[in-house]
């Protein structure tokens, strides 16, 4: 009987607030070290956290596009632990009363088509500083600029049944929460951390002993490190032994995933409500004011993609691979006319895609007005679909309308149907043994003459018009 | 506006005096810092309802002037980079501030006997302890040396040392004072809580440091009191007739000292006579009061003190620590005194996994009960609690250090106050055996100005130097 594996997920998000949860300060990434601090962040003897309600609202916001329940009522509590870059020696956080639970997100599961992965809950805490032990010879250089900036961790039902489906999980994940504006999602500054509890057993027995495995720092050092933690768990339970609950830590340059040291591990972290924060009582109308302003949401746009611009799920999952992607894909096909769907998402796809730097934003010279003029000049046969490719590039550097540009490029196609025969004519007679075999059946060459006669007109004639002149011209 | 400059150096002349004859309230002060803050009010001719008091400050509360040690080693030479709130409006109500009272350490304890930097005496009696936490302020206001002191309560640390040395001290109800730059004890119990010579000098002090703070999200959404409402000249009532004053038996038990009943049996007589109705009431969850308050305030201490690690701030005290776990086992080992680390391993502890719901989560539920007690007790009618504030008068040095439940329990009429929220206030009622007695007022949740205005009538109708029969 094989082997299940099961994963459930911890994401730890920054939220984009200007300002850290508990103070005033800067929560920017990337300023020089202890830039960003004041008492409150830094713990001295005195200060007090205040709540930041731009995060609140945040994370209120992450809680509603997750389908959670949202509590009018939830407890800050205090996680007690020791560490040089935990100013307060604990840091503030929810526990027995979060924010929210009970939500789903859907995913695209690899092996499993669609699935409904649970969400347990989510919460807002504030991050700790940053240690860094190879700035200082032999010592431990702290950072604080990063103490206090606001988190929520999403903790997912272990619903996730292999390492790939954990990150489509991820990638799912993020894309939702950039599409709510929650977070920028990015794991190299630490904005999307993960952890993962992982465990093997067979369908049908109940789940076996979890590790948590730490420390990826890319989606796909989440499928790795998964992959190998599953292959730990199998093989040592196949060769008679059994799996300790431990952390483990992932190491990314060999893949491998290594029992993190006994100290750091099993913290005893004596929650208990924070006595510095009233309980965080949110009004039901506040909360459904934010819900009123949430945008659709990825799945939904799919959706509606497939049943208003009657495209397929697949398809539509390209073009809302972000909001703006998914907007500009719609305003485009609106300026084109709604009955071109599928031809308007070859031309997003295709071309309009290959030119973003990350999948997700469209450089402005693409703007939808100036696609749907370019789209407008191959549907009515003045530039050919070839040709639109070389327009759309010099587009991305040059203002003025696509027309002008074709124009410019010289490839507006030539409509003098006497200038066509010309070049017919010329090509068949520069290759009679072509003409010779097409006569005898070989069809398929008609793509090369085709090509002789675009050479000729320097690529002004309408390949279209050409093999009908061609056809014409080869059956006379 | 008195002058302000005359007043500062008259104080400085007092602290002088009082400090040469071994009272040692202070721990840091300075005549040049009082003129020039005198200099600077008369300059700026600011004028507010403090201008021109002298007022000494608890060194549990941060200010940019004197160092901020709270009679810790660990934070020996620690300059605050920001003042408390507290101490800036008393600033902003032209108080000038004479310096840095002593206390127990990280304000725990009750006779100043913790501090680091030695024990404050009682000025009534030098061989005797001033009381505590906030010995310091007590003694500096018992001594004559100012009129107004700030203490801090986080289980009767300012109603107590009140007592023991004969002047008023009142706890306000949690939320009515900010707590930013009071260095944290117990967060849910702590206040920052007046001592003045008379019942009107610590009402003045309270309408000053009060109302609501953008800095600390549990004060109350509430405008600062009015100094005249609380305690204008005419603030003082005749007759209470029409006040209903509740006396809870618990608070009267057996092993009371005589001459701190006898004082109270006189207050209650002179109530009377003022026309209040007197009213036998039962506060039974208060028998409760210490163990809750001995598993709530530690427990949040034990979170509050860790961040005395040695890392940021204080005296490294390991020199070339291995790792870091040893630098925090050094820090800490050496840079706390007995009765705190006492204090963070029983925190430590009620919190651990295991423990939290036999302790911790227990004594939640007890807290909730003691509360409710008195919120009964209000709603049936009393409109103050009268108690002893003390079981006894001020005790000798050393007579408890070496049983730390006997010196807890030198606490038992006041931490009800603390772990309930409600408003609270100590006034002397005589004396016994030449020993300050302190009697105790308790108001409900918001009204410190009942307690008040009882105190005054009561502190007007009592002669408190005279000896209890």
């Amino acid at each position: 009987m094989a082997w299940e594996t099961v994963v459930g997920l911890e994401v730890h998000l920054q939220l984009l607030t200007r300002s850290k949860m508990f103070c005033g300060c800067s929560a920017a990434y990337g300023d020089p070290p202890n830039r960003n601090v004041c008492p409150v962040c830094l713990g001295l003897p005195g200060a007090l956290p205040t709540p930041n309600a731009h995060a609140v609202r945040l994370a209120v916001r992450a809680a509603l596009a997750l389908g959670c329940a949202v509590h009018p009522r939830s407890v800050f509590a205090r996680k007690n632990y020791f560490y040089p870059d935990l100013p307060k020696g604990y840091q503030i956080s929810q526990f027995e009363e979060p924010l929210a639970t009970g939500g789903a997100l859907d995913i695209v599961s690899p092996e499993r088509g669609a699935v409904r992965v649970g969400i347990t809950r989510l919460h807002i805490e504030e991050d700790a500083g940053k240690s860094f032990h190879d700035r200082v010879p032999g010592m431990t250089a702290v950072d604080f600029n990063r103490s206090g900036v606001p988190l929520i961790e999403i903790v997912s039902e272990p619903d996730l049944r292999s390492p790939a489906e954990a990150r489509a999980y991820l990638t799912a994940l993020k894309q939702v929460m950039r599409y709510v504006e929650v977070s920028d999602c990015n794991m190299e500054e630490g904005s999307l951390r993960v952890d993962a509890n992982l465990s093997v057993h067979r369908p049908g027995t109940p789940f076996g002993t979890r590790t948590e495995v730490k420390n990826m720092n890319s989606f796909s050092g989440v499928e790795r490190a998964l992959t190998f933690e599953q292959g730990r768990q199998i093989a040592a339970i196949e060769a008679g032994g059994t799996i300790e609950q431990r952390t483990m830590t992932f190491h990314a340059p060999t893949g491998e995933v290594r029992p993190m040291r006994s100290k750091e591990q099993s913290h005893d972290y004596r929650y208990f409500p924070e006595p510095d924060l009233p309980p965080l009582v949110l009004l039901p109308s506040w909360v459904d004011e934010i819900r009123a302003e949430l945008p659709e949401l990825p799945e939904d746009k799919r959706q509606r993609f497939v049943r208003t611009w009657r495209i397929s799920s697949t398809e539509a999952a390209v073009v809302t691979a972000s909001a703006a992607v998914a907007d500009h894909f719609e305003a485009f096909v609106k300026a084109v006319g709604a009955e071109q769907g599928k031809d308007v998402w070859n031309w997003e796809a295709n071309d309009v895609l290959t030119h973003s730097p990350d999948g997700e934003s469209i450089p402005a010279s693409l703007s939808p007005a100036r696609m749907a003029e370019l789209f407008a000049l191959v549907k009515d046969g003045t530039v050919s679909r070839q040709a639109s490719r070389k327009v759309l590039a010099e587009m991305l550097a040059h203002e003025g309308s696509p027309a002008a540009i074709a124009a410019r490029l010289g490839v507006v196609q030539e409509r003098d149907e006497g200038q066509l025969a010309a070049w017919v004519t010329d090509a068949l007679a520069a290759h009679p043994a072509e003409v010779a075999r097409y006569r005898a059946g070989e069809t398929k060459l008609m793509g090369f003459l085709v090509g002789q006669v675009m050479k000729r007109s320097g690529g002004k004639a309408d390949p279209k018009a050409a093999g009908a002149a061609l056809g014409k011209a080869l059956a006379g | 506006m008195t002058d302000a400059r005359a007043a500062a150096r008259a104080a400085a002349g007092r602290i002088s005096d009082a400090e040469r004859r071994g009272t040692a309230a202070f721990l840091a002060w300075s005549e040049g810092a009082l003129l020039e803050q005198a200099e600077a009010l008369v300059r700026s001719g600011a004028t507010g309802d403090l201008a021109g008091e002298v007022v000494a400050v608890k060194d549990v509360i941060a200010d940019r002037q004197f160092p901020t040690t709270c009679g810790s080693r660990i934070l020996e030479g620690y300059h605050s980079p920001f003042e408390a709130t507290v101490v800036r409006r008393l600033r902003e109500a032209g108080a000038l501030i004479a310096g840095k009272t002593n206390c127990d350490e990280f304000a725990m304890g009750s006779s100043t006997e913790h501090s680091a930097y030695g024990p404050s005496r009682n000025p009534v009696d030098p061989t005797r302890v001033p009381g505590g936490s906030s010995g310091g302020s007590a003694a500096a206001v018992a001594s004559g040396a100012v009129d107004m002191a700030l203490g801090t309560e986080t289980g009767g640390s300012v109603r107590q040392p009140a007592a023991f040395c004969g002047i008023v001290g009142i706890k306000p109800t949690y939320g009515r004072v900010s707590r930013y730059g009071l260095v944290a004890f117990g967060s849910s119990l702590d206040q920052v809580a007046p001592f003045g010579k008379d019942v009107r000098s610590a009402a003045r002090l309270l309408a000053a440091i009060s109302g609501r703070d953008d800095l600390d999200a549990t004060t109350l959404d509430r405008v600062p009191l009015s100094a005249d409402a609380l305690a204008g000249p005419d603030a003082a009532p005749r007759s209470l007739r029409g006040s209903v004053i509740g006396v809870p038996r618990e608070y009267f038990p057996d092993g009371l000292a005589p001459g701190v009943r006898a004082a109270c049996e006189t207050a209650v007589a002179t109530l009377r006579g003022l026309g209040a109705e007197i009213r036998d009431v039962s506060l039974p969850h208060s028998r409760y009061a210490i163990p809750t308050y001995y598993i709530v305030a530690p427990a949040e201490a034990s979170s509050n003190l860790a961040r005395y690690d040695g890392v940021r701030y204080g005296p490294r005290l390991a020199d070339h620590p291995a790792d870091v776990r040893e630098l925090y086992r050094v820090t800490r080992g050496r840079g706390f005194g007995p009765e705190v680390r006492r204090r963070i391993l029983l925190g430590t502890y009620v919190l651990s996994a295991g423990y939290y719901d036999a302790y911790y989560r227990q004594a939640q539920r007890a807290r909730a009960l003691i509360r409710r007690d008195f919120a009964d007790a209000f709603a049936s009618g009393v409109d103050a609690l009268f108690t002893p504030t003390t079981p006894t008068t001020a005790f000798k040095f050393g007579e408890h250090l070496a049983d730390p439940i006997a010196m807890y329990l030198s606490d038992v009429f006041v931490c009800t106050a603390n772990l309930a929220g409600v408003p609270a206030l100590s006034l002397p009622i005589g004396r016994s055996e030449g020993l300050p007695v302190g009697g105790q007022l308790i108001g409900a949740m918001e009204a410190e100005a009942t307690i008040i205005r009882i105190a005054l009538a009561l502190e007007a109708a009592t002669d408190a130097r005279a000896e209890v029969r």
